[in-house]
């Protein structure tokens, strides 16, 4: 009886137009894995493919390893979050980044393990994803191969060395550039567990959270990160930590110098 | 997150039929053009190494001695190996009995292949890179190249060559052992007709590439090319230069190139934005230029930021 019960459940739900139900549109870079993306990442919200969000990467992957990808989504209003995934890729997110008192802006450096889309997914206060990218081709290996720094086995002396500025940039924003040391290691390299930068914050001397970052193990080796903060008149603040629970900070005083056109 | 190998094939396995269907490469015809007394150029498209073109960008050299002919740069596949060996045999009437590789490179060094070893010459440091590159470089063509590179193995030039004076067949040379646009770079001057072979210490029309850069070793390179008397310079990529211009071009693309990078990382910029930076109206004629500059940006930029950034 229970078992009929059980039969007839799983029926119903094979019958059930399963998440299609909300309506996700066509993916106009025809991805396989856009479905499976979508209803993982973003659940039942509207999504909408959207010019708005500026996804900026290089016409070539000359590196598989250190990939360039640059967001900007100024063009939208009141972003909370900012995603960065790769479809193909076996660590398909990167990063899931929240600007809180910054613009929403973003630039780092993620794996490639093959040809794949590559896009950003923002959230607007509305509720709404904002989603756009495009293919990139890519040679094998960025996620399944040992870190540059592995291989010459000087990690552990650099690992969490930070470099990094600021920029004053016109009205009251500031830009600020991190660089981290680190493996990055993904985890599907035989012998080496994932150990990855898991966040970073920046907060500004008032004690304001400006920019919330979660990282995955899809961003690149000694990962680097540009942010664009609001009213940082003092010293930020930078403060990283591992999946190992290893903290790493620095400090970095803005320079007033402005950047043309930027 | 991460996926799982079913998700995965199930994604590969849906996609359109056209996706996943083979291509089939074509077949190499290069062509000879008599520049000197002796020497032919074979130019390879300046373009990026693309299924289209079939790896084919390189330019090569053939030159005409008494025990057959001498080929400079062997092209990037055991196919265009091949063909470059019957147009050296068409052109000159004989066979090729030397091979030189002038770097590294794939488009330069793979076509290797097609020849006996122990006729195939390059300088040790330029084995040496090929023992540590050659299998990622296969691995690499392969990828963006599929059957144009069918039954192409690395093979290690087995003829050492030191700078200074050489001969084949009656034909005498001067040897260069330059480093700069690789740890290894060989330059061969012509001596009957003042020909210089410059490999890719020297682009012509064609954005340089910097994949095993060195910059300040690079210039100096480009130094010791303009004190060497010649006349007609090959360059590596890019048309015959007659005029002695494109020294001074490859230096200038790489002067711009270092302190524009240098210029973004002061400025704060991340690599994508470098990447797009407006390249001067003196290098429009430049093939390949963005494509170059954001592979140069992939090469130099974080050893930049690392250099430049403060310690935080």
């Amino acid at each position: 009886m229970i078992r009929k019960k059980i039969l007839l459940a799983l029926i119903a739900t094979l019958a059930a137009p399963v998440p299609a139900a909300f309506a996700l549109p066509a993916d106009p870079l025809k991805s396989p894995m856009w479905e499976y993306h979508a209803e993982r990442l973003f659940g039942g919200a509207t999504v909408r493919f959207d010019p708005a969000v500026k996804v900026e990467i290089p016409e070539i992957a000359e590196n598989q390893r250190v990939f360039p990808v640059t967001v900007d989504a100024r063009a939208l209003p009141d972003v909370k979050r900012i995603l960065i995934f790769a479809d193909l890729n076996p660590i398909p997110v990167a990063v899931d980044y929240a600007p809180r008192a910054a613009a929403p802006f973003l630039a780092t450096r993620i794996k490639l393990d093959q040809r794949t889309p590559v896009r950003a997914a923002v959230l607007t206060a509305d509720g709404v994803w904002h989603v756009s990218g495009n293919w990139i081709d890519a040679a094998g290996g960025g996620c399944s191969a040992p870190p540059v720094s592995r291989v010459k086995g000087d990690w552990a002396d650099h690992l969490g060395e930070m470099h990094g500025a600021a920029w004053v940039l016109s009205g009251t924003q500031t830009r600020l550039r991190v660089t981290l040391r680190h493996p990055m290691d993904t985890g599907l390299v035989e012998n080496i567990p994932a150990y990855n930068i898991e966040r970073v914050m920046v907060t500004s001397s008032a004690g304001t959270s400006l920019a919330d970052l979660q990282v995955f193990g899809a961003v690149a080796e000694d990962p680097a990160f540009t942010f664009i903060v609001d009213d940082a008149k003092g010293p930020l603040s930078i403060a990283a930590r591992d999946s190992s629970g290893l903290e790493f900070d620095g400090t970095v005083t803005p320079r007033s110098a402005a950047l043309a056109a930027r | 997150m991460n996926l799982t190998r079913r998700s995965l094939i199930g994604a590969a396995l849906a996609l359109p039929v056209a996706a996943r269907a083979e291509t089939f490469a074509g077949a190499y015809a290069p062509k000879a053009e008599p520049v000197a007394e002796g020497v032919w150029m074979v130019r390879g498209a300046d373009a990026p190494i693309l299924f289209d073109n079939g790896g084919m960008i390189a330019n090569s050299a053939i030159i005409a001695t008494d025990e057959g002919a001498v080929l400079f740069d062997p092209g990037v596949s055991l196919e265009h190996g091949k063909a470059l060996g019957a147009l050296a045999q068409a052109v000159t009437g004989k066979a090729v009995g030397r091979v030189y590789v002038s770097h590294l490179h794939p488009d330069h060094a793979l076509g290797g292949a097609a020849f006996d070893p122990a006729i195939v010459h390059a300088l040790p440091a330029t084995r040496a890179d090929l023992e540590r590159d050659g299998e990622g470089f296969s691995d690499a063509m392969y990828r963006l190249l599929s059957d144009w590179m069918k039954g192409t193995h690395v093979v290690l030039p087995l003829g050492d060559v030191a700078e200074g004076e050489a001969a084949f067949g009656g034909r005498k040379f001067r040897l260069f052992a330059m480093q700069g646009h690789s740890a290894g770079d060989l330059v061969l001057l012509d001596e009957a007709t003042g020909t210089l072979l410059a490999g890719d210490l020297v682009f012509h029309d064609r954005a340089p590439s910097t994949p095993h850069a060195d910059l300040v070793k690079w210039r100096a390179a480009l130094d010791r090319l303009t004190a060497v008397q010649h006349g007609l310079l090959l360059p590596g990529h890019g048309p015959l230069d007659r005029d002695g211009g494109a020294i001074a071009q490859t230096r200038d693309w790489l002067d711009w190139l270092e302190a524009t990078l240098t210029q973004a990382v002061a400025d704060g910029l991340d690599m994508t934005e470098a990447g797009e930076l407006p390249i001067p109206a003196r290098f429009a004629g430049l093939k390949a230029a963005r494509y170059e500059l954001q592979r140069s940006v992939s090469h130099l930029y974080p050893g930049l930021e690392a250099r430049l950034l403060p310690r935080l």
